[in-house]
């Protein structure tokens, strides 16, 4: 051996790596691509044109649903955002107390139940509390949706408190600060990335969801995820690809934003 | 002294006070909305179908016993229900190939991104990001385009002359298998990578300078050194597959059910709740046995987001 020898080297790794990249981004770059043909395929290829971004733009189904998953991630990040930072503020920086444990926990318990178990519960709850009061509105799945958004909003922000000390918030007390004013003042200036993070995370989950807002939506209530759900059982042209392509879009943009925020904050 | 002593406690015990009030209302909205309405399940298990689904308030374990049985509608008597048996089994079979499909590619990923230089490291860790976050839906949308009888995969095979007729791989297992690899691997990679990133490599070089080759190295030293990240990685991915939903039913035919439509066909056509509500609960049971092995293989330390 000529060259030196690289101890971090294992032979094939880096073929089956490339190999991955590859596969992860060959349908979802197919995917894009189609939603610019101009035929009525999704798999062959007829030529470049916007019809139907156009199309789907003037789908009032798709406009009404797109609103909608906006409407119910906009209100489910916002409330879950904010419970989760008292939450955090709650359970971190502290010694251990009784029931600390059982708060984390149950935080999490979203994430430890299979999403379909959560949404046949969420069904046959919700359909009695329907019969009972007789409001059939969006606000079940606005409810079913900050539920499950609380622990991805709460996980950025424990992060960035748990990084934060104490001594700020203590000399802002030593000079008078009443709690609220601290906080407003010390602790969350410095904790906003991680509010942000949890925003931007909680918005992405709940606007994604499909499983539980299949099984919670009442009639007419289609999201953006559950239309497209309803199309794959019928002839699916690339107005589909036009939609998942501007899904994507957003989706990206957050996350790249999230992603950015995330490492500035470990570079600090 | 005791009553500084009493001052010091009643102080500690309003900061605690406080902390309760200030974590309740996250709390609550998850009883109300998720944890309180798995309660309900409970009790819906242990009820009569209705008979346009929902349930009549009249106990039985009906629901139960047809997880794994079925009455024989003529002198009821129970036998075992292969139909459902077969799905738990056709689940935890796919779920159990996905973790390893997902392991086997993902390990040299997480590997390849972990071994980068500092910078190069943040683009290909973005790369496994986007996917990570994009919509599973749009992913299965996509992997269901690539192996469609007229996708990429048959058009290029048949381009080449390799073969004359498109392979049939939607509706299949096979299909349920590649998707559920497709839109899962991402879950697999970033646990993974977690724990490579801190591989203190002298131990590599130690492992060579005791006449160790790659191979040995690989399997003595790397692979212990990240098996916390290897058993994060199998349950993140082994769970949601086991409960998967959208996948089985966009890839998926009626012969290729896995639990999770299985669970939705009782509250639709089935209009069986009770029975929906013990599969569910059968379900969750098996999930949680797999989250206590992972704890207990943990010791405790780190959690599923380490």
């Amino acid at each position: 051996m000529a060259s030196r020898f690289d101890i971090r080297r294992q032979t094939g790794f880096t073929t089956i790596a490339m190999i991955c990249f590859f596969a992860l981004y060959l349908p979802i770059v197919t995917l894009v691509v189609y939603a610019f043909n101009s035929g009525n395929s999704i798999a062959i290829w007829e030529g470049v044109s916007l019809r139907w971004f156009y199309q789907a733009w003037n789908n009032n189904q798709v406009v009404d649903a797109a609103i909608r998953s906006l409407q119910i991630a906009l209100v489910a990040a916002t409330i879950a955002t904010i419970v989760a930072t008292m939450a955090a503020l709650a359970t971190t920086r502290t010694k251990p107390y009784p029931g600390l444990g059982f708060k984390y926990a149950f935080i999490n318990q979203p994430l430890m139940v299979p999403e379909i178990v959560t949404a046949v519960a969420l069904l046959i709850f919700f359909s009695r509390i329907k019969i009972w009061t007789g409001y059939s509105g969006l606000g079940y799945l606005m409810a079913a949706h900050t539920a499950f958004c609380i622990p991805f909003a709460y996980l950025p922000i424990r992060a960035r408190l748990e990084s934060m000390d104490l001594s700020l918030e203590t000399a802002a007390a030593d000079l008078y600060a009443t709690p609220w004013k601290a906080f407003r003042r010390v602790t969350f200036p410095l904790l906003w990335p991680g509010i942000l993070a949890g925003l931007m995370l909680a918005f992405v989950i709940s606007l994604d969801d499909v499983v539980i807002t299949e099984f919670v939506k009442s009639g007419g209530q289609d999201t953006l995820p559950t239309y497209m759900l309803g199309q794959f059982r019928r002839f699916i042209t690339p107005e589909i690809n036009a939609i998942s392509t501007v899904f994507l879009l957003i989706s990206i943009l957050i996350v790249t934003v999230f992603f950015f925020i995330s490492r500035k904050k470990d570079q600090e | 002294m005791a009553s500084a002593k009493q001052v010091a406690k009643q102080a500690e015990r309003r900061e605690i006070r406080d902390r309760w009030l200030l974590s309740a209302p996250a709390l609550i909205i998850i009883f109300l909305a998720a944890t309180g309405p798995l309660l309900i399940v409970v009790i819906y298990s242990f009820l009569t179908p209705g008979p346009y689904g929902d349930v009549v308030w009249k106990f039985s374990t009906d629901g139960w016993l047809s997880v794994l049985m079925q009455r024989d509608i003529f002198d009821d008597t129970l036998a075992f229900a292969d139909a459902h048996l077969s799905i738990f089994w056709r689940s935890a079979k796919l779920s159990f190939l996905t973790t390893i499909l997902t392991l086997l590619f993902g390990f040299p990923t997480a590997y390849f991104i972990a071994t980068r230089p500092a910078r190069q490291r943040d683009i290909w860790l973005f790369l496994i990001t986007i996917p990570f976050w994009t919509n599973l839906l749009i992913r299965t949308f996509a992997i269901q385009e690539v192996i469609r009888n007229e996708g990429i995969v048959n058009t290029v095979l048949i381009k080449l002359g390799i073969i004359s007729q498109p392979i049939q791989m939607m509706f299949t297992d096979f299909a349920l298998m590649v998707g559920m690899t497709y839109v899962y691997l991402p879950l697999m990679v970033l646990p993974l990578y977690a724990s490579m990133e801190k591989i203190d490599f002298r131990l590599v070089e130690a492992g060579y300078d005791l006449y160790a080759n790659r191979f040995q190295v690989l399997r003595r030293v790397i692979v212990p050194l990240v098996k916390p990240g290897i058993i994060a990685g199998s349950i993140l991915v082994f769970i949601p597959a086991l409960g998967a939903y959208v996948t089985p039913r966009v890839l998926g035919g009626s012969k290729n059910m896995m639990l999770g439509n299985l669970i939705e066909l009782q509250f639709g056509q089935g209009r069986n709740w009770p029975l929906g509500s013990a599969l569910s609960l059968s379900l969750m049971a098996i999930v949680m046995v797999a989250l206590l092995l992972y704890v207990r293989s943990v010791g405790g330390r780190g959690g599923a987001h380490g």
